[in-house]
């Protein structure tokens, strides 16, 4: 095979297209895009009573717009309470210290997220501070459960 | 029995022999860059005819691969009410699995065969020991070239494979069968990591490509010098090259989206 011009340019096309099809994988596809200001992020900290189905990367929205993720979940020895860390975008520094947080399902079977609500303080959340007013995940087992034993008493009351 | 007990004893030696002598030729095939980096030429031809000529293969390939993962996974996520999930279920599909052991498949097959079939071809017709005559060390000159450009060229198919077949997947899924264009793209960005799906998929094809370029050319280069050898050593390379893809691509699986 003898070596021409031609060659060179497909060699160069099929490289270029090659890392093309990379660079369409790393921004079409996966999130890459969204970590662009991944180190410009403060650390916050929550505890709940029970952080149900909540995973590491999982979602932190105020109004359904997402403003951080679930960095780490640990379980508090001495309170047996799950501690949820949470990286927020420095660009929303102002969300006041009474901020509650609590764990919703987007979706009847979807994905859990951390619900922030602010507060009206005028202090501001800072780096490893930690929100006090949180509400546990609701876990429907738990639910339908209460919601039998209720309809069990009334019955019996109403005999 | 004693011939049964002879006969096991032998091929465990011989295969023990021939597991040593590729360990050595890939020794001495990788040390080779240092004659090949300051020759881009050979490279440059050896791109052209291990990764230009598989491109057309791997890329319709991977738009068919594409277009049957939208049109069954259609099927299936219908059937939940969860079609706007056929974003995430073909890209992840691609990127992790289908992307890097299809392509390497068919990289084995195509490619493959035909460095095999060459370099059988040269030991045969005394090529390669022409060249030792000639002071020319054939491993470097001829394997060396081959080896980088297999191992370069296999992760730039393999990324090419997957995004071929999440556009074909865009194609069957969106463009005929209805699924919402943006909730395709942003339940896929949604669900991808850059690191754990992208960049692994990206190892898995680089690891397949170094084992099949590997076992292609040493069994070229250790074929039996006739016409029979040569033609065995082509079905080896197919067969050996399907099953180390394979079994490596279990054990990769198994390391790194084992823990979640």
């Amino acid at each position: 095979m003898q070596h021409t011009h031609t060659q060179d340019t497909l060699v160069g096309l099929f490289v270029a297209s090659g890392f093309a099809g990379l660079f369409f994988l790393a921004l079409q596809v996966s999130n890459l895009s969204s970590y662009s200001n991944n180190d410009n992020t403060y650390k916050v900290t929550a505890r709940f009573a029970n952080s149900g189905g909540l995973k590491i990367k999982s979602q932190v929205s105020v109004a359904g717009v997402r403003i951080g993720r679930v960095t780490a979940i640990r379980l508090d020895k001495q309170s047996y309470e799950s501690i949820v860390e949470m990286s927020i975008e420095s660009q929303f520094d102002n969300l006041p210290d009474d901020t509650s947080a609590s764990i919703y399902t987007a979706g009847l079977l979807g994905e859990q997220y951390v619900n922030l609500e602010p507060g009206g303080s005028m202090d501001y959340l800072k780096d490893g501070g930690q929100i006090e007013i949180t509400q546990a995940a609701i876990v429907l087992e738990e639910m339908i459960g209460k919601y039998l034993f209720q309809k069990a008493e009334e019955d019996k009351e109403e005999k | 029995m004693l011939n049964f007990l002879q006969r096991l004893g032998r091929s465990t030696r011989t295969s023990f022999a021939k597991l040593g002598r590729g360990t050595l030729f890939l020794v001495c095939t990788l040390a080779g860059i240092t004659y090949v980096l300051p020759r881009p030429g050979l490279l440059l031809k050896q791109m052209y005819s291990v990764g230009v000529l598989t491109f057309l293969i791997v890329t319709i390939s991977g738009l068919f691969v594409g277009m049957v993962l939208g049109l069954q996974g259609f099927n299936i996520l219908s059937d939940f009410g969860s079609e706007e999930a056929l974003g995430i279920m073909v890209a992840a599909s691609l990127v992790r699995e289908l992307g890097p052991v299809v392509s390497a498949l068919l990289f084995a097959g195509r490619a493959g065969s035909a460095l095999t079939a060459e370099i059988g071809l040269m030991k045969a017709t005394e090529q390669l020991s022409g060249m030792e005559m000639m002071a020319v060390d054939p491993i470097k000159r001829i394997i060396s070239p081959r080896f980088y450009a297999g191992f370069l060229s296999m992760p730039l198919l393999a990324a090419l494979f997957s995004t071929i077949g999440i556009l074909g997947g865009h194609l069957v899924g969106v463009g005929l069968l209805g699924v919402d264009d943006g909730s395709y793209w942003s339940q896929m960005q949604a669900n991808l990591d850059f690191y754990d799906d992208i960049v692994n998929g990206a190892i898995k094809s680089v690891v397949f490509g170094f084992a099949a370029t590997w076992i292609a050319l040493f069994e070229g280069y250790d074929a039996i010098p006739t016409s029979e050898g040569v033609s065995r050593s082509t079905t080896r390379t197919v067969v050996n090259s399907a099953f180390a893809i394979l079994g490596l691509d279990f054990i990769l699986t198994a390391l790194m989206f084992g823990d979640n």
